[in-house]
């Protein structure tokens, strides 16, 4: 069942510099039971499309396409719906716990908070709950008591995710779970997801800008570069064997340890990911690409097949017939 | 290989650091100048401030100074408005208008000084005191200590005694007025300048320059002063409308100098002298002047944070 | 390189933290000795509260060791201002978040000349301009009159990097250098890292989180755990046949990695209380799965305290990674190594 689908989504903000094209036309889906990694940079538009899918957008921003979830449109849903699918039906473990918790109240009653919301439950059956999310996702019951700055990284992580949980929803969206989280606790808190999605059949979008961590975790990995996904196949295919020359150039930042061909050799891009308000013309990566030719500067790219269930929005991967514009 | 910047690119005549830099300055400033223009009371303020320095400024183009010596005083005391005293005259016949006009000056010279001396003390125990109470060893936090602990006595010093005593022992003058002002109000920009300073050092380019071999004096000059100084700004202005009412409240109290004339001066001559007799507007005249220079001051103070503020952000 | 004479030396060095109060001192660093010879470029990796960002300050004289000593060339530091002040021209920092490192009222000039008018060089245009072309800002004066919030990431790390190497140090001291800039950049900054090593002869002390810098610049690589270093060697031998409990969790779990994952539960302890014995034993799987007792060690894990790792190993060893560990130890006496 198709739990979740984004069909030519595109969303733009507007600035007082004019509009700003964050989202370009995205179309992914995820059914239930299974993981899509998002990859990209800062300015590609993935944590828009996070915000997008419970429609939490700013009012400013400019919507079109679509997003389905469970075969109903989120931009057009009556406001009692949205109501429901708003953690009830899909949640959002947001980026960067540091901001996303509220300071001045105990943690127990923050991942209480959606409890008491969505459900008919009392104060104390909530806070059962809570309790027993806290335990789920490997932190003691004396925790519910604590200040979020009590906490550590990984600890905060945990209850992001506890709260993400609290009402069973069947989709969870991960914003950037484990940046600024050391390995081991990276490790921890991947685990922790992995388990609990695999346990109750969630469908999962984990969004990152580390490679290495969601072909590890997840099943499959759409990278996304100026608002468009230019690269999108199984996971680890599309790690190790990138076939958009931003793709690979993204797994670079990720050496494997012990591959002789990284050994004192650090691969970067040269430039600079590029302002969403001024985005190249053709293909929006041939400023930056070492194998650009003439034709990408003006031809519009879309995402060709490029292998068993892969697509790259590269035109080196046509056949040679339709490679010329 | 390596991008370059892909924003405008240099002008083609040669210039020099020193050209470009006046470039970007004036380029700053005339953004500043748009901000603060969409602010609508900030504007109505600067209006009223500019015609109040013009005003204290062109005294003596606007109003004899002869006026101001009661000694020729011709018309009739407390006289109400008539066509050649526009606001009438005081109990010793002086025209009350020429008297709001020279009290201009001196109460806008008396509150500027103040301020200066307020914000000069203030501003450099704050910048000491924030960057050595950030140094981790003790010697810091100790200077910070005592410097503080030295503003807090100032801090508690009521203002309307002290300026009593000093009046008697020293004698009324507007100079004791100004030292009043000053000693009592720097403490507050002390904390104020501190707590700011404080923020600034966890900044890692604090760090950055410690790191480089900076020594104290570079540290404080160079990088917390440069970005307290918006705070200290917004604070001056501020500043400058509590001393003018300070100053006003001291010489109606009779501290102040009897013969130059400031608006709290005529204030207090005209509750003392002038009440129930013909001239109201001897009373109300000054009073609406501070009431609006004081307003002024802090629509353009709130005004300068609102700008000041958010552009520091955007910079970040 | 081993027998290269080390230029900076942390020897025996202690850093601890009293605690205000009735708090615990936190002993950030509890005896550590690290070595960086000239031209070479060592990772300290380990995880938050390993001590790595304060050992790193310490070699660079911005904090003072409770204990040991830092020597350049073989002097000890003396914290006089003056020595200080010669030591900062030897010796520079490269901080981890680019944006908050500079100053942002000032210009990319400004910024880099702060070094210069710090230390009264002359010819100040001349050696802003070499450093920002030494670090890829070409042509240099197209940068002069910008302000750090109109460069990209990548830029003001470029530019930071300019501000330490104006001063023509010998080591730079570089805390998280790219773990602030986007992935596709990171490989940009650390080429650049290699490049000064290259040409200029640049040695470099990377503290980082991150083991896949490690591999992609380091030339030995020192993993730290609360306080103390547990593991040394070069990329190559503690990845493929890392000794230390940790070290082999903190591989295992790394994408792609032979050895199946081991991991570890819980979170360090916090430095101001420091586990008895060897300080990891509390989370460490071997001696949780009952080897060490099996190898006779169990007893001294959780009461022996374990010496210092010296900077270098003795000379029959030169070459070999060196680990702090018990069992460890009791392996490699069985199998015949040192």
């Amino acid at each position: 069942m198709t739990l979740l689908e984004l069909r030519d989504l595109s969303v733009t903000y507007t600035t007082e510099g004019g509009p700003v094209p964050a989202v370009r036309g995205v179309s992914l889906t995820v059914d239930a039971g299974q993981t899509l990694g998002l990859a990209g940079e800062s300015g590609c538009g993935k944590s828009t499309i996070a915000t997008s899918i419970l429609r939490l957008l700013p009012t400013s921003a400019k919507v079109d396409g679509q997003i389905l979830f469970q075969g109903d449109d989120v931009l057009t849903m009556k406001w009692g719906r949205l109501r429901a699918v708003r953690w009830a039906g899909a949640s959002i473990v947001f980026q960067g716990a540091l901001h996303s918790l509220n300071p001045v109240q105990r943690v127990g009653t923050q991942i209480a908070e959606p409890i008491l919301l969505h459900t008919t439950a009392g104060k104390d059956k909530a806070r059962e709950r809570a309790v027993e999310l806290l335990r789920q996702v490997g932190l003691t019951a004396a925790r519910a008591d604590s200040y979020p700055h009590e906490l550590s990284g990984g600890q905060k992580q945990r209850v992001m995710i506890a709260m993400a949980l609290a009402c069973s929803p069947d989709l969870i969206i991960a914003d950037e779970p484990t940046t600024a989280l050391d390995v081991m606790i990276q490790a921890q808190v991947l685990n922790l997801i992995g388990d609990l999605v695999r346990e109750r059949g969630i469908g999962m979008i984990m969004i990152s800008h580390d490679l290495s961590v969601l072909s590890a975790t997840c099943q499959r990995l759409a990278v996304m570069y100026a608002g468009k996904i230019v690269e999108e196949g199984p996971a680890h295919q599309v790690f190790t064997d990138a076939r958009h020359p931003y793709a690979e150039a993204l797994s670079w930042a990720f050496p494997i340890i012990g591959d002789t061909k990284s050994r004192m050799r650090p691969r970067g891009l040269a430039g600079d990911p590029p302002d969403p308000a001024d985005v190249p013309s053709g293909c929006s990566f041939h400023p930056r690409c070492a194998v650009a030719q003439p034709q990408c500067a003006r031809r519009e790219m879309e995402l060709w097949p490029a292998g068993d269930s892969r697509l790259a929005a590269c035109v080196r991967v046509l056949p040679e017939s339709e490679a010329v514009a | 290989m390596t991008q370059t910047v892909t924003t405008d690119a240099p002008p083609a005549s040669p210039r020099t650091p020193r050209q470009l830099a006046w470039v970007r300055r004036h380029a700053a400033l005339s953004r500043f100048w748009r901000e603060y223009r969409k602010d609508r009371r900030g504007m109505a303020g600067l209006i009223i401030l500019a015609v109040m320095i013009a005003v204290a400024l062109t005294a003596p183009l606007l109003a004899n100074s002869r006026g101001l010596n009661p000694i020729y005083a011709t018309a009739a005391p407390n006289a109400g408005p008539s066509l050649s005293y526009p606001l009438g005259t005081d109990s010793d016949g002086r025209s009350v208008l020429t008297l709001l006009i020279w009290g201009s000056r001196n109460s806008l010279i008396v509150g500027f000084s103040a301020t200066f001396i307020s914000i000069l003390i203030g501003a450099l125990f704050g910048v000491v005191a924030g960057h050595f109470g950030s140094i981790r060893a003790r010697a810091g936090r100790v200077t910070d200590n005592v410097l503080m602990r030295f503003a807090d006595w100032f801090l508690v010093i009521p203002f309307l005694p002290l300026a009593m005593v000093l009046a008697r022992t020293i004698g009324p003058s507007l100079g004791v007025i100004i030292v009043v002002i000053g000693l009592t109000s720097w403490a507050g920009t002390a904390r104020i300048v501190r707590a700011q300073a404080l923020a600034v050092e966890t900044r890692p380019y604090l760090e950055r320059a410690r790191a480089l071999g900076a020594g104290h004096w570079h540290q404080m000059y160079k990088h917390v002063l440069p970005n307290v100084m918006p705070l200290l700004l917004a604070n001056t202005i501020l500043t400058v409308a509590g001393t003018i009412l300070a100053e006003s409240t001291l010489s109606f109290l009779g501290v102040g100098d009897p013969i130059r004339p400031t608006w709290g001066q005529m204030l207090g001559s005209a509750y003392n002298y002038g009440v129930g007799t013909g001239n109201v507007v001897w009373l109300l005249a000054p009073g609406i002047a501070i009431i609006l220079v004081v307003m002024a001051f802090t629509l353009v103070g709130h005004a300068l944070e609102a700008v000041l503020d958010p552009k520091l952000r955007e910079r970040r | 390189m081993s027998d290269a004479a080390p230029l900076l030396r942390a020897a025996d060095v202690e850093v601890r933290f009293e605690g205000r109060g009735r708090r615990a001192a936190a002993i950030a660093v509890d005896g550590v000795n690290l070595d960086i010879a000239a031209g070479e470029i060592v990772a300290l990796v380990g995880e938050s509260g390993c001590g790595k960002t304060t050992l790193a300050r310490t070699m660079l004289g911005l904090e003072r060791p409770t204990a040991g000593q830092v020597s350049f060339a073989g002097k000890p530091l003396t914290y006089r201002s003056a020595a200080m002040r010669v030591y900062r021209r030897l010796v520079q920092l490269v901080l981890q978040d680019p944006t908050g490192s500079l100053n942002p009222r000032h210009t990319v000039y400004e910024a880099v000349a702060e070094g210069v008018r710090i230390h009264h060089l002359d010819d100040e245009e001349a050696r802003v301009a070499e450093a920002l072309s030494r670090c890829g800002l070409r042509p240099p004066e197209r940068f002069f009159q910008r302000y750090p919030h109109e460069l990209s990431g990548g830029q003001r790390q470029r530019v930071v990097i300019a501000g330490a190497l104006v001063l023509q140090p010998q080591v730079l001291v570089a805390d998280e250098p790219v773990a602030s800039l986007d992935a596709s950049v990171r490989g940009e900054i650390l080429s650049l890292l290699l490049r000064l090593r290259d040409e200029l002869g640049l040695a470099a002390l990377v503290v980082t989180h991150d083991l896949g810098l490690a591999w992609n610049i380091a030339d030995r690589l020192a993993v730290m755990y609360l306080g103390r270093i547990v593991e040394v060697g070069t990329p190559e031998q503690v990845f493929a046949d890392p000794r230390h409990p940790y070290t082999r969790a903190l591989m295992s779990v790394l994408p792609e990695s032979p050895i199946d994952p081991i991991v570890l539960t819980g979170e360090p302890p916090d430095a101001t209380r420091i586990p008895a014995g060897c300080r990891f034993h509390p989370r460490c799987p071997e001696l949780a799965s009952g080897a060490a007792a099996a190898a006779g060690v169990a007893e001294a894990c959780t009461g022996t305290a374990l010496p210092m790792l010296p900077a270098r190993p003795a000379t029959e060893a030169a070459d070999q990674a060196q680990v702090s560990c018990h069992l460890a130890d009791a392996l490699s006496e069985t199998t015949g190594r040192t």
